[in-house]
């Protein structure tokens, strides 16, 4: 024992530089630490945020929607899935959802193919070239709810423009709120003026980084102008138009302060319902009321589920059609 | 496999996305500050108010008398923005004021459900009963009479505003005295519209809805309206309910209202057009609403005339303090002055609330109040006594939801033509139940 103590330094005194090796092993560690675990340092402010305001939150929301939870009486006791059963007959939150389907379509399709032509125009050469192009973006700097109260009063059903304008021509005036499809059209329109000019311009950062060359053989091989917008620029966008439907569905799910503002800030949507969408229903039985915390939990879910599959639907779709047109 | 991969990175973006937007309806804020002692023995209180009191002159005398006391008073915008923050701060137990503002319906809502809230009664504040009028003392008492949650500040005297130019050009009188007796009933009342139309020199309707009957002619014929007072959805049997609905639409289709939707863009655009001629209007209704939508050019064609059936309120609030405060003494002292007379009068020179505090309204200050607007029509008379007349009624927790979000779009879909009366009763009914519920 005694011996094998005493050895220990003569063999160190043996060894060439005694405490060299360990500060070039530790120097050599934290090397190593620094390139395999610092990249993960940089993001971890991102997802440290991300976990305590949205991956906290979503999981609390699934949690609270197991309960019958009320803010104003104060109740709170474990439901299971009582709020999904009670959800799945909620006839309210059916005609929701079917309106914002409704006015989600209505919006986007013709949103993003107006953007896609309008990038295409603005792809060219052209005088006041960058005037034109930050142009198309003011719509959507302004404040959603100056926007809604605007299109609020051009809409209005007595002493609205649109309404005067069709008067002028001898048209009926349109029931611009009783009008289940009248509204849609109205809100639909009113989120158009503000994404058109946003998705074009993600367009159009698309398209001009398409090789020039491809343009020219094509043209050489005399492909019209719109040939060759469906056979070379469409296709070589298509993750940026995968990437424009992704966020128009979440966005367009979400929709709340346009039909809010359309409806003079009543979250009922109409006297019917025509135009409540998800996002109005779930705050106006989560906020107002009774304050049911546990049933707009549940709703939210729902709501988050919806958008996920109605998502993955839509990046099919578009994949698969945009594919179609590459052959 | 880049595809693959693309793929799934966006539907990762999608996801995270939506989550995100997701979380934020569980999301709560909470007030910087609730009110903690300051320096030297100072007590800040919080006060939380929305839309406009009319305080900022009230505190400062508030803070001059007290001078151990600094209020912050905290203005919140709308009550619709206020209501939420505070039913979440009252189930976080913190983030509420000292001292809160809340509205009538809001505070018939708390009235069941009073435990966030400190019982006045227990600060002292049984003294101040004999200040109110009796209905606005009761709607802030738990039913079993020993909690009180509230105390009042403004209400909402009502009256008839009426355009005077046009009905001098129907040939009727415009004195406001005479129109008063002229219309000194809801028969005569009509009778009145019928003849204004029969002129047929106006292009005006008699009144803006038919929903503004409503309000006025339940509150003065029935005792109760849509709960009765063991707060049971009584509203499709209360035959008086009924009654107004059918009088308003029959008003409706002999085309005596304007039909235009209340709260929307059209119906200020018809004060502007001069689209209708009488409107039922509360006191915080005509220098806030009527004056400010109609504008400039039609100010002096308006006047205001005691309203038929003599009296009766529109709406109205209540300062409480939540049951969360560190300073409960020091609160109610706040509360108590801000709804003295001092507090009431002071409130009415600021924001034209009306005070609802009995020596404030025989003080002249108010009693002696005109409005140019409406051709000097003595306002702090006229509102007043339509005050002292009213019968008090009971409303309920649920009134102003089951009235504001179902009841009345229903009858404005009905008198639009949108859907047969009938039809629209039975829906409002129905959906009414259920929320009652």
């Amino acid at each position: 024992m005694r011996s094998t103590v005493g050895a220990v330094p003569s063999s160190r005194a043996a060894s060439p530089p005694p405490p060299a090796p360990p500060r070039r092993r530790r120097s050599y560690r934290l090397g190593r630490w620094d390139l395999s675990y610092s990249p993960y340092l940089y993001i971890a402010p991102f997802f440290v945020l991300f976990g305590i305001f949205g991956l906290f939150p979503v999981l609390y929301t699934a949690y609270v929607s197991l309960f019958d939870y009320e803010l104003l009486s104060g109740t709170k006791e474990f439901a299971g899935l009582e709020n999904y059963r009670e959800l799945m007959a909620d006839a309210q939150f059916w005609n929701a959802a079917y309106n914002t389907v409704g006015i989600f379509i209505l919006s986007t399709v013709p949103q993003l193919v107006v953007a896609l032509i309008i990038a295409n125009l603005l792809n060219r050469q052209m005088r006041a070239r960058t005037l034109l192009r930050m142009g198309i973006l003011i719509p959507n700097i302004t404040s959603v709810a100056a926007v809604g109260i605007i299109f609020a009063l051009i809409f209005a059903d007595r002493y609205g423009l649109i309404n005067w304008l069709l008067g002028t021509v001898g048209v009926d005036p349109i029931a611009w709120r009783d009008n289940r499809y009248a509204s849609w059209f109205a809100v639909a329109f009113m989120v158009d003026w503000r994404w058109t000019g946003y998705n074009a311009l993600i367009y159009l950062g698309a398209m001009q980084a398409i090789p020039k060359d491809l343009y020219e053989s094509a043209a050489l091989d005399g492909a019209s102008a719109w040939r060759q917008f469906w056979a070379i620029t469409v296709p070589l966008i298509r993750p940026t138009i995968l990437f424009t439907v992704i966020i128009s569905t979440i966005g367009g799910f979400q929709i709340f302060t346009e039909p809010l503002m359309y409806g003079f800030g009543l979250v009922r949507g109409g006297a019917d319902h025509q135009f409540q969408t998800l996002a109005m229903y779930i705050y106006e039985r989560t906020f107002t009321g009774n304050a049911e915390y546990g049933y707009g939990s549940a709703m939210s879910w729902l709501l988050f589920m919806m958008i996920i599959i109605f998502a993955l639907i839509n990046f099919a779709l578009v994949r698969r059609s945009v594919k179609g047109e590459q052959k | 496999m880049s595809v693959i991969r693309r793929r799934l990175r966006t539907v990762a973006v999608a996801a995270l996305a939506a989550g995100v937007a997701l979380g934020s309806t569980a999301c709560s804020k909470k007030s910087e500050d609730e009110g903690s002692t300051g320096g030297g023995g100072q007590v800040k209180l919080v006060l939380q108010t929305f839309q406009n009191f009319g305080y900022d002159q009230a505190i400062k005398d508030f803070e001059a008398a007290n001078p151990n006391i600094k209020v912050e008073h905290q203005k919140m915008g709308e009550l619709r923005d206020f209501q939420p923050k505070l039913v979440q701060w009252l189930a976080a137990g913190s983030g509420a004021g000292d001292v809160v503002g809340l509205e009538e319906g809001v505070l018939l809502g708390y009235v069941q459900n009073h435990d966030k809230f400190a019982n006045l009664l227990d600060l002292g504040a049984g003294e101040l009963k004999a200040n109110f009028p009796e209905w606005k003392w009761n709607n802030a008492l738990t039913p079993d009479g020993k909690k009180l949650i509230g105390l009042g500040t403004d209400v909402g005297g009502l009256a008839m505003c009426y355009r005077k130019d046009l009905f001098q050009q129907a040939g009727l009188p415009t004195d406001r005295d005479e129109v008063a007796k002229r219309i000194s009933t809801w028969p005569d009342y009509i009778a009145l519209g019928k003849e204004f139309k029969a002129s047929g020199k106006v292009k005006a309707a008699w009144l803006d809805s038919a929903t503004s009957l409503m309000q006025p002619y339940v509150m003065q014929n029935s005792e109760t309206f849509f709960f009765d007072k063991d707060n049971k959805f009584i509203g499709d049997t209360n035959p008086v309910i009924k009654q107004t609905w059918d009088l308003g639409l029959q008003m409706a289709a002999d085309g005596l209202t304007a039909k235009a939707q209340r709260w929307s863009a059209d119906w200020d655009a018809a004060f502007k057009n001069s689209a209708f001629a009488t409107l039922p209007c509360p006191a915080w209704m005509t220098e806030g609403v009527i004056a400010q939508r109609s504008g400039p050019a039609n100010a002096g064609k308006w006047d205001i005339a005691t309203i038929p059936g003599g009296g009766g309120n529109w709406g109205g609030s209540y300062l409480a303090i939540p049951a969360q405060t560190k300073h409960p003494k020091e609160a109610y002292l706040l509360a108590k002055y801000l709804t003295s007379k001092e507090g009431h009068l002071a409130a009415f020179k600021e924001a034209g609330a009306m005070p609802s505090d009995i020596a404030g309204l025989e003080d002249p200050a108010f009693k002696d109040k005109t409005s140019d607007y409406f051709s000097g029509a003595p306002t702090g008379q006229i509102f007043g006594a339509s005050v002292k007349n009213m019968k008090p009624v009971f409303l309920g927790a649920k009134h102003q939801q089951i009235w504001e979000t179902i009841v009345e779009p229903q009858m404005q879909a009905a008198e639009r033509g949108q859907i047969s009366s009938e039809a629209a009763w039975k829906k409002a009914m129905d959906e009414a139940r259920k929320a009652a519920s």
